[in-house]
């Protein structure tokens, strides 16, 4: 790749920020371009940051149906999945699986919430919330 | 640009944008302690180019492809060639590890840390994914707020992180749990004998790519395509589409240096071929570049499909993979061959 063809497009996961990559310069050495991003690489990223938002709406109308717990949305709000959430809380991921339900999950302790809470990286308040 | 980039500090420390972060922070840290080093170097000299394709080892129900060494291979590989020791720390207690990290800044040193990426507070949004092993050099505390000072290579200015949320990124858990890794040389690296170094280096890589084991090298790579091939196109053409996206991003999203680290690779060559007096590296550098091209080619090919611009269809998507393990087999065969014969020719003066 030329220096010159080296894509500035914009990527918008990029958040503004450049990337650098390794192109041939003037000279004909590779040396690092700054990239303002690629459609491609933005593609594949928006298909996996919507992949969790997909997860997560279709949580949501669980839990206002009454078929899960708000946990199971905050895990994909998260992105997370059953096995990360495991591991994360360092809890069996049976009991995980159980408080996705909504009745296990209104009866949970306090310190169990104030964990997953912590996990999540959302107040012990806000696991109660889906919006 | 949000984080506000940090005033210089009584550490005369140089930040330097790289392309991936562990040969970034690898090479940094070499700098700094008196051996000048590029990243194209520090990937090569540590045999970091690969290919994997593991597909029981699952990430959000996605099999591991990984275009490079797992993480580590850096830090542990440099050790050799430059004839120094680095020194690693883990730690259960999440207390003591910053307080270690706090230690050995006030006594100035630079740190290298694994952290994940969804808890750096600087990240972009849409790239805060739960990856465990991003990199980055801790090289001072802002005296004002306590926040840490960080080098993260991927970025073009250095960055800052509040002490909460760099405890949290440096004890996530999961999947490559970094377990607050931090990692310094115990002594200064050395120049070493190029030539041998590099050498034996790309022997290495060349043995890697052409190994016999089915899931790495250019074998890996033909194994993907055929499991693309097998994709449900038809039956779950979302998953499908989410596997071939995994694939694309292990390639081309931050942290490669785009055509899945060839392009690094490539420059390592052409630095090679002066540093080790081989002049057909610097030809074969031309020829990964090349291959390179055609990786980004795969990308694009794949993210059309992805959104539909293109019908979506696996067979030719396997087929551009079998095209480039063969592209790659010739490519390390005469790799190893080059290096064989530059081993075995006196090194000209």
């Amino acid at each position: 790749m030329e220096a010159r063809d080296v894509p500035q497009e914009s990527n918008v996961t990029l958040g503004g920020h450049r990337k650098a990559v390794y192109a041939r310069d003037a000279s004909h050495h590779l040396a690092l371009v700054p990239s303002r991003g690629w459609e491609p690489e933005e593609i594949v990223t928006r298909q996996a940051v919507e992949a969790f938002e997909r997860l997560a709406a279709a949580a949501r109308e669980r839990v206002r149906n009454g078929l899960s717990s708000p946990l199971e949305y905050h895990m994909y709000r998260a992105r997370m999945d059953l096995v990360l959430l495991a591991q994360a809380s360092g809890l069996w991921r049976w009991r995980v699986r159980r408080h996705l339900r909504p009745a296990p999950f209104a009866r949970l302790s306090p310190a169990l919430r104030a964990r997953y809470a912590d996990v999540l990286g959302i107040e012990v308040a806000q696991l109660d919330e889906v919006r | 640009m949000k984080c506000a980039e940090t005033s210089p500090m009584e550490i005369p420390f140089q930040h330097r944008q790289a392309s991936h972060c562990e040969s970034g922070v690898m090479s940094a840290i070499v700098r700094h302690y008196g051996l000048p080093l590029s990243e194209p170097m520090a990937f090569g000299l540590s045999s970091a180019l690969s290919f994997a394709f593991l597909p029981f080892i699952k990430l959000s129900g996605l099999p591991l492809f990984a275009y490079r060494m797992p993480p580590g291979a850096i830090i542990r590989g440099l050790q050799k060639p430059l004839g120094f020791t680095m020194r690693t720390e883990t730690f259960r207690d999440p207390a003591k590890g910053m307080a270690r990290l706090d230690a050995l800044l006030a006594a100035d040193r630079v740190v290298g840390l694994q952290t994940s990426v969804f808890w750096l507070p600087y990240m972009p949004a849409d790239l805060r994914f739960h990856f465990n092993a991003h990199n980055v050099l801790a090289y001072g505390r802002d005296p004002a707020n306590g926040d840490y000072l960080l080098s993260d290579p991927v970025f073009e200015a250095p960055m800052r992180c509040a002490v909460a949320d760099l405890e949290k990124a440096r004890f996530a858990r999961g999947t490559l749990a970094p377990k607050g890794l931090i990692y310094y040389p115990a002594t200064p690296p050395h120049a070493p004998d190029w030539r041998q170094a590099i050498l034996a280096a790309i022997k290495k890589t060349t043995r890697i790519m052409l190994s016999p084991i089915p899931f790495v090298g250019v074998r890996g790579i033909a194994r993907v395509a055929r499991a693309i091939e097998r994709l449900p196109a038809a039956t779950d053409p979302q998953t499908a589409r989410l596997y071939v996206g995994h694939l694309v991003r292990m390639q081309e999203e931050i942290g490669t240096g785009g055509g899945g680290f060839r392009y690094m690779y490539a420059a390592f060559l052409e630095e090679a071929a002066e540093a080790a007096t081989c002049a057909a590296l610097a030809e074969l550098a031309e020829a990964l570049v090349e291959i390179g091209d055609l990786w980004r080619e795969f990308a694009l090919t794949c993210a059309r499909m992805i959104r539909d611009r293109d019908p979506f269809a696996p067979a030719q998507l396997a087929a551009l993979l079998r095209a480039q393990a063969q592209r790659e087999q010739r490519f390390f065969t005469g790799l190893a061959r080059a290096a064989k014969s530059c081993h075995q020719s006196p090194a000209r003066k």
